[in-house]
C-alpha cells in the first residue's frame, strides 16, 4: 500500500470543500469509465490524440470511430483475447 | 492529523509507521488466527459465513502486506526507475502508461472467469474445510506468486508471451512443447466450459430461453455500435442489460407456455451440437456483430455479480450447512472420484493457482504498466480477489443444505432419476430431505427438476439465489435470482468459447503455417473456416462424449482440465525458477521452486491416477478394461445400448488415456529443461537472462528522447 502523500492545504471554507469533493468524484468517475472500457479492450480515447499531438504532430490522428474499431478488431484478433476459464 | 506531523524528524516518522504497521497487522494476524481456529475447530452447530471471510480477509491482507513485499523487494528486485515496456514504447495504442487502479480493474476483468466459480462447488463435497484452506495457501504461496512472477518477467521482456519468455530462456523446443501444451489446455477448457453450460441448461426451457435470448440481443447491439452510435459501449451495455433482464423475466412466462416451454427444453445431446454450431459462426463472422457486444454485456454482468454476491454475504450472513470434512475425502465421492490428495488440488484450479493467469499476465497487462513497483498491486493483488470470488463461491454452494447439494451434483446413476430415489440416496450418505422438500425447491427456482445437475453453475445459482433473495425479493425472486445466476454464468463461458475458438484457431494456423505456409493467411477464409473447424471438432468431440456419459462428463473432464491448468502454472513457475538462477537470484528461487515441485507432485500423481489407477471410476484404462471384458463376454454395461456404442465407450477411454499422457509428457520434459537450464545457470558466475536493458544501459539518443519528453 502506497504511504499517503503529504497533506495538501486543508481548504479555508466551505465552498472550497465542495470543490475538492465535486473534483474528487468527477476523477472517480473518469478512472472508473476508463477501468469500465479498458476491461472491454478500450483503452482511453483522450490519452492517444494528446500522446499522438505530442509525437506526431504533423499526422491527424484516428478519429474516435476509427479508434474504436481498431482496438474492437485487436481484441480478438491474432494473438488477442486471452480470456480465463 | 495535527498539521506539525509533516514537520517532525523523518527518523521519528519511520519509527511511528514501523510500531503503527506493527499494531495495525498484529491485531489483523490476531483476528485472522481466531477466524480460522473458528472455521477449524468448530464442531456440531453451524457456523457463520461471515468467520471465513473475515479468515480469507486476513490472510490476504497479511500475505499482501508481507509476502508480496518480500517478493518486490528481495526476489525479484523490482526497480521503480527502470522503465516499463508501456514507457519504453509509449505509442497510445498497444503500450500506454495507465494508472494502476485502472490497470488493475482491467487485470482482474480477465483473470476472473468460470472457473473460480466452478471449482470450489464441486469441491464442497469434501467439506468446506478442505477447499478454504486450499483456496487461501494456494492463492498466497502459489497462484499469485505465479501471477505476479509472469508480470514481473513480461514486463521486463517488452511484455512477451509465456509461450516465446520459454523458447527465449529455455530453449526452442520447450518453447514448441509449451505452445502445444499451451494449445491442448485450451480445447480441454473450452469443452469443459461448454459442457458446463450444457448441463445448466438442459431440461430448461426457461435458462435455454434467456441465454439463447442474448443472441439477438448481442446482434442488435453490435449493430447499434457499428451504424447508429459507433463507439457508445457505455450506452449499449445499459441497453443490453435491460433487455437481458427483460430476457429472464419473459423467461418464465416462455417456460410457462404450452407451445414455446417444450419448444425450448432442449436435451443434452441437442444442446452440445447447438453450442458446436453456434461457436462455429459466432468466431468466424465478424467480431463486431457478435463476440464484441457480448463481450461487453458478459464483463460488466460478471464484475457487477461479484460484486453483488460480496455484498449479499455480508448483508445476510447465511450459515455453513455442509460439514467441515465429509466422509468422501477417501475418494468415494458422488461429485468427482479420487482420495483428496491429488484430486482436491487439482478440481480447485483457478482461486488457487491458475496456469492460465500466466498467459494473460504475459498479454496485454504489461504493456499498459506504468511502472515496476505496481507489479505486486496488479500480479499479486488481483490474484487475491480471484481467490476470494472463489471462496465466496464455496460459500454460496456449502450454505445450501448438503441434501440439496448432493441430490443436484451427483450422476442418475448412482441417486436414480427421480425426488424418491434421491431422497433414500442421500439419507444413506446421512443427509436428510423429503422428495417433497427437493421438489419444492426446484418449483421455487422455476425448474423441473434439480436433479443430477453437475457442473457446478446450477448448484452456485441455486446459492446464489439463496442468498440474492435474503436481500432483493425472498421466497417470491428467487426464481429470478436463479435464473440472473444461471445467465451471468452462461453468458462468460459462451464469450470464453467464442473468444477461445478464435485463439486456438489463430494458434492452429500458426501450428500449421510450419507446414502448409498458406494456412497462416488469416484473412483467406479457406484456412479461417478450416482452422475454426479442425478446433470446434476438437472441443466438440469432448464436450459431446462428455454429455453423453452415465457418470456426467464433468467426472472424467473436470479432473483433465484441472491437471491441464495446474500443469500450466507448474510450467509457468519452473520458468520463474529458471529466470530466477540466471538472474543470479538462486537464493530466493525457493518462492518459485516450492509452489512448482508441488503441483508437480499433484499434477503427476493425479495424471498417473487418472492413467493408471485400478479403480474404474478413477483410471481410465482400468474402465476400458473393464468395458473390453464385457464387450469380449458379449455384456454389455450401462449406458451402452449397443455394442457399437461400447466401442465408442472404449475409445473415448483411450482418448482421454492419451490427452494425459500428453500432459504428463509436456510437464515431465518441462521439468527436465528447467532443471538443466538451472543447472547450467548456476555454473556461470554472471547473470545469463534476457531482459531489455535497465534504463541505465540506455543509449545517449534514448536518453535525450527521455528528456524530451519530460
Amino acid at each position: 500500500m502506497p504511504r499517503p502523500s503529504p497533506q495538501v492545504e486543508e481548504p479555508a471554507g466551505g465552498a472550497d470543500l465542495l470543490c475538492v469533493c465535486r473534483d474528487a468524484l468527477v476523477r472517480w468517475g473518469k478512472d472508473a469509465r476508463r477501468t469500465a472500457s479498458l476491461m472491454v479492450g478500450q483503452p482511453d480515447y483522450e490519452i492517444y490524440v494528446a500522446h499522438a499531438e505530442a509525437t506526431h504532430p504533423d499526422q491527424p490522428p484516428l478519429d474516435r470511430t476509427a479508434f474504436f474499431r481498431l482496438h474492437e478488431a485487436r481484441r480478438f484478433g491474432a494473438g488477442g483475447a486471452f480470456r480465463c476459464c | 492529523m495535527p498539521k506539525g506531523r509533516t514537520q517532525a524528524d523523518p527518523e521519528d516518522r519511520f519509527a511511528m509507521g514501523k510500531l503503527r504497521t506493527a499494531l495495525i497487522f498484529g491485531a489483523i494476524a490476531i483476528l485472522g488466527a481466531i477466524a480460522l481456529a473458528v472455521i477449524a475447530l468448530h464442531q456440531g452447530e453451524s457456523i457463520s459465513a461471515v468467520w471465513i471471510v473475515v479468515a480469507a480477509l486476513c490472510v490476504y491482507a497479511i500475505a499482501y502486506r508481507f509476502y508480496a513485499r518480500y517478493l518486490a523487494g528481495k526476489v525479484m528486485g523490482l526497480n521503480a526507475k527502470r522503465p516499463t515496456p508501456a514507457v519504453r514504447h509509449n505509442d497510445g495504442l498497444d503500450y500506454v502508461p495507465t494508472p494502476r487502479n485502472v490497470l488493475f480493474g482491467h487485470h482482474f476483468a480477465a483473470i476472473a472467469g468460470a472457473g473460480p466459480l466452478v471449482g470450489p462447488v464441486l469441491a464442497a463435497q469434501m467439506g468446506y474445510l478442505p477447499g478454504v484452506m486450499w483456496i487461501l495457501v494456494g492463492a498466497v504461496l502459489a497462484g499469485a506468486v505465479q501471477d505476479m512472477m509472469v508480470l514481473f518477467m513480461s514486463t521486463r521482456r517488452d511484455g512477451r508471451s509465456l509461450g516465446d519468455m520459454v523458447r527465449t530462456e529455455m530453449g526452442p523446443i520447450p518453447g514448441i512443447i509449451a505452445q502445444v501444451g499451451v494449445l491442448m489446455i485450451m480445447v480441454i477448457i473450452l469443452a469443459v466450459l461448454a459442457l458446463v453450460v450444457v448441463k445448466a441448461l438442459a431440461e430448461s426451457p426457461w435458462g435455454t430461453f434467456t441465454v439463447a435470448a442474448t443472441i439477438p440481443i448481442a446482434i442488435f447491439m453490435g449493430l447499434y455500435t457499428r451504424y447508429l452510435r459507433p463507439g457508445r459501449v457505455g450506452e449499449v451495455s445499459v441497453i443490453g442489460v435491460v433487455l437481458l433482464i427483460l430476457a429472464i423475466i419473459g423467461g418464465g412466462h416462455i417456460a410457462a407456455d404450452p407451445f414455446w416451454g417444450p419448444a425450448f427444453t432442449l436435451s443434452g445431446t441437442t444442446l452440445a451440437i447447438a453450442m458446436m454450431a453456434y461457436g462455429f459462426v459466432a468466431s468466424v463472422i465478424p467480431v463486431w456483430l457478435l463476440l464484441a457486444p457480448r463481450d461487453y454485456l458478459s464483463t460488466f454482468l460478471k464484475i457487477g455479480a461479484i460484486l453483488g454476491l460480496a455484498v449479499g454475504i455480508l448483508i445476510v450472513r447465511p450459515h455453513i450447512q455442509m460439514p467441515a470434512v465429509t466422509p468422501f475425502i477417501d475418494g468415494s465421492g458422488p461429485v468427482f472420484s479420487g482420495a483428496l490428495f491429488p484430486f482436491l488440488f487439482i478440481t480447485i484450479a483457478c482461486g488457487a493457482v491458475s496456469g492460465f493467469h500466466a498467459l494473460i499476465s504475459s498479454g496485454t497487462t504489461p504493456k499498459l504498466l506504468e511502472n515496476e513497483n505496481q507489479i505486486p498491486l496488479i500480479g499479486y493483488g488481483a490474484m487475491l480477489c480471484e481467490s476470494f470470488v472463489a471462496i465466496m463461491a464455496l460459500i454460496a454452494a456449502t450454505v445450501l443444505d448438503p441434501a440439496v447439494y448432493f441430490a443436484m451434483n451427483s450422476p442418475v446413476a448412482v441417486i436414480g432419476d427421480n425426488a424418491v430415489s434421491a431422497a433414500a440416496a442421500v439419507a444413506q450418505w446421512g443427509f436428510h430431505i423429503t422428495p417433497a422438500e427437493l421438489e419444492q425447491l426446484a418449483r421455487d427456482v422455476g425448474e423441473h427438476s434439480i436433479l443430477s445437475r453437475a457442473g457446478g453453475a446450477p448448484t452456485l445459482a441455486v446459492g446464489m439465489a439463496h442468498i440474492l433473495s435474503g436481500v432483493i425479493g425472498g421466497k417470491a425472486m428467487m426464481a429470478f435470482w436463479y435464473h440472473f445466476a444461471i445467465l451471468f454464468e452462461a453468458l462468460f463461458i459462451l464469450t470464453t468459447v467464442d473468444a477461445g475458438t478464435r485463439v486456438c484457431r489463430f494458434m492452429i494456423q500458426d501450428l500449421m503455417g510450419v507446414a502448409v505456409p498458406k494456412m497462416r493467411e488469416t484473412k483467406s477464409w479457406t484456412a479461417n473456416v478450416l482452422a475454426t473447424a479442425l478446433t470446434v471438432g476438437l472441443w466438440g468431440y469432448f464436450l459431446y462424449t462428455g454429455v453423453v456419459d452415465p457418470l456426467g462428463g464433468i467426472n472424467s473432464l473436470w479432473p483433465l482440465f484441472g491437471i491441464a491448468n495446474q500443469m500450466l502454472a507448474a510450467v509457468a513457475l519452473i520458468l520463474g525458477t529458471v529466470v530466477l538462477f540466471k538472474m543470479k537470484r538462486e537464493r530466493f528461487a525457493w518462492a518459485t521452486a516450492v509452489p512448482a515441485v508441488w503441483l508437480l507432485i499433484c499434477t503427476l500423481t493425479a495424471g498417473f491416477q487418472k492413467l493408471l489407477h485400478p479403480d474404474v471410476k478413477i483410471g481410465f484404462l482400468a474402465h476400458a478394461r473393464k468395458y473390453q471384458e464385457a464387450l469380449a463376454a458379449g455384456d454389455l454395461l450401462a449406458p451402452a445400448k449397443t455394442a457399437g456404442d461400447m466401442h465408442r465407450i472404449i475409445i473415448n477411454d483411450y482418448v482421454n488415456s492419451a490427452l494425459t499422457a500428453g500432459f504428463l509428457f509436456v510437464v515431465l520434459t518441462m521439468v527436465v529443461y528447467g532443471v538443466r537450464a538451472c543447472l547450467k545457470a548456476r555454473r556461470i558466475n554472471h547473470p545469463t537472462v534476457v531482459e531489455q536493458p535497465a534504463a541505465h544501459e540506455l543509449t545517449l539518443e534514448d536518453e535525450a528522447m527521455d528528456i524530451a519528453r519530460a
